[in-house]
């Protein structure tokens, strides 16, 4: 089985947020929560980079270790999915998470956030793969029909790689050799504590 | 004519591009053949050395989500999963144990010579109503606050996914709501018994004297002793910090971002264990620890004979200010219901 990773090479970004928009139109995300994001970093400076963030779908998931009723599992493809059914909206995986990928549908008001969401690397839920449960609590479950996340396959630049990490590691390691520079798989010594020797 | 004109514009136009490209090209050829780009960008782990976290800018309303990394969550893991675990589960059951090792060494604290069945007011309708209020909020924000720490290990396995999740989600409403009440509790706790527990010498004689729980030995005590003093001091100071960082974890963001969340749990924890270790001992001590003490905050009088052993001071006051014959009537006797 594949290990599932995001990969953004930050030199490639240009800012387009299309990835964004992708996401939040193949899983139908609700209003106010944004699954990927993209974050520009000395924006307007000649180091300025962009990269786009969504769940790293960390190897052992700090979101999953502090969750106090264990929604949380891991795919046979090691993509991090949690179940709405069992989340209690408490918040501790927004504390312990490095990339804030997790969002409540409400903020404040007595606690009440609702249930989490979170990327899931277009791979659905515990409901039966394409069902209409699955949909409406998850989003789309791309992965069981053979396909990748649609904000990496959408991304215009292919700055954004979403795939086996093996494979997605190759293909950034050969474009620095042969563009002569990179600037690292930014996140990857925070989530799967590896980074990329360029 | 008009052809000459043309051709001479084109020959002039030539020439002029010609001079542009030679200017040009010179300076050009004098950078280097490949440029690196990422000389001069943002690298990721030296910014992370730099600052604990990495923020940027977005395009998107939430600002919060500008914040690209965090990676001190690792650590808060680390404290919520195994620290907070640790401190929680040696103070609660250190407690449990001393009480109980406590319990089979001196029994239950005796009235001397029993009961004189003249009774005398200890605490009004209102005080008491305002530490049961405040009581039965801390019991279920206590529970429900253990839960968050123990019920996974513990509970999750006995209940079930299911099961623990309704309950757990119960719990944690129950917590985010009592936290209300618990502190106007607190607040009026600290309100209505402060003038009762300043610290005086009188404490400092209690306390070298053990509390009078070496048999037999009967330190002086005002309306509260210093024990009670440390309790009310805990309630106050403690309550008054769960409820501060409470409200910073029940109102995201609004206090504080997620570094300062982070903190809030911390304390709000660990502040919440050290709170049931010593309300495990009020209780105790309340309950089968002392004859006669229960009934205090129950209707509300105690026994003359357990005045006089454990608040002389007090004892000595009220019957100066309401005089002997008084006391012995029983003014809560009837309560008007």
């Amino acid at each position: 089985m594949a290990r599932m990773k995001f990969l953004c090479d930050a030199d490639r970004c240009i800012e387009c947020n299309a990835c964004v928009t992708a996401c939040k139109n193949e899983n139908e995300v609700p209003w106010g929560i944004n699954r990927r994001r993209v974050v520009t970093l000395n924006d307007g400076t000649p180091g300025e980079r962009s990269i786009s963030m969504a769940c790293m779908h960390c190897t052992d998931a700090p979101c999953a270790a502090v969750c106090p009723v264990n929604c949380f599992y891991t795919t046979a493809d090691a993509v991090v999915l949690h179940s709405k059914d069992l989340c209690i909206g408490c918040g501790y995986c927004f504390y312990a998470c490095p990339f804030g990928a997790p969002q409540y549908p409400k903020v404040g008001n007595f606690g009440s956030r609702g249930k989490m969401d979170k990327c899931t690397f277009c791979a659905g839920g515990p409901e039966a793969d394409g069902s209409t449960e699955e949909f409406e609590k998850y989003g789309s479950n791309r992965l069981a029909e053979g396909k990748l996340p649609l904000c990496a396959e959408m991304c215009s630049t292919k700055s954004l790689l979403a795939g086996d990490g093996d494979v997605i590691a190759q293909i950034y390691k050969e474009r620095v050799s042969k563009r002569g520079y990179g600037s690292g798989a930014w996140g990857w010594q925070t989530a799967y504590r590896e980074s990329i020797a360029t | 004519m008009a052809k000459l004109f043309a051709q001479i514009r084109f020959i002039a136009g030539a020439l002029a591009l010609a001079f542009i490209v030679a200017v040009v090209t010179p300076v050009s050829a004098q950078q280097p053949s490949s440029v690196n780009p990422t000389a001069s960008a943002v690298k990721e782990q030296q910014l992370l050395k730099e600052l604990s976290k990495i923020q940027g800018r977005g395009t998107i309303p939430d600002v919060k989500s500008y914040v690209l990394e965090h990676p001190v969550g690792r650590d808060w893991r680390q404290w919520h999963e195994v620290t907070l675990r640790w401190i929680g589960g040696i103070a609660v059951l250190g407690m449990i144990a001393l009480l109980v090792i406590f319990y089979l060494w001196r029994g239950m604290v005796k009235i001397e010579g029993g009961r004189s069945g003249r009774k005398i007011v200890r605490f009004t309708a209102f005080e008491r109503f305002v530490h049961w209020m405040t009581a039965s909020c801390f019991v279920i924000l206590a529970l429900s606050g253990l839960n968050i720490t123990f019920g996974k290990p513990l509970l999750l396995p006995l209940l079930g996914p299911e099961a623990f999740t309704t309950w757990s989600e119960l719990a944690k409403y129950a917590h985010n709501f009592l936290g209300f009440p618990f502190t106007i509790g607190v607040v009026l706790v600290f309100l209505i018994w402060l003038t009762g527990n300043i610290p005086n010498k009188v404490d400092m004689e209690w306390f070298k004297e053990g509390g009078g729980m070496v048999p037999h030995k009967h330190p002086p005590a005002g309306h509260f002793n210093g024990g009670q003093k440390l309790i009310y001091w805990i309630v106050v100071l403690g309550g008054g910090t769960s409820a501060v960082t409470g409200y910073l974890l029940l109102f995201p963001f609004y206090g504080t971002g997620i570094s300062g969340m982070q903190v809030a749990e911390v304390v709000h924890a660990t502040v919440g264990m050290l709170f049931i270790a010593a309300m495990l001992s009020h209780i105790y001590i309340g309950t089968i620890g002392m004859e006669g003490a229960v009934e205090a905050m129950g209707e509300g009088t105690v026994d003359i004979n357990w005045a006089k052993q454990h608040h002389n001071l007090w004892l000595k006051d009220e019957m100066a200010r309401i005089g002997p014959n008084e006391s012995q009537r029983q003014p809560m006797a009837t309560p008007a219901e």
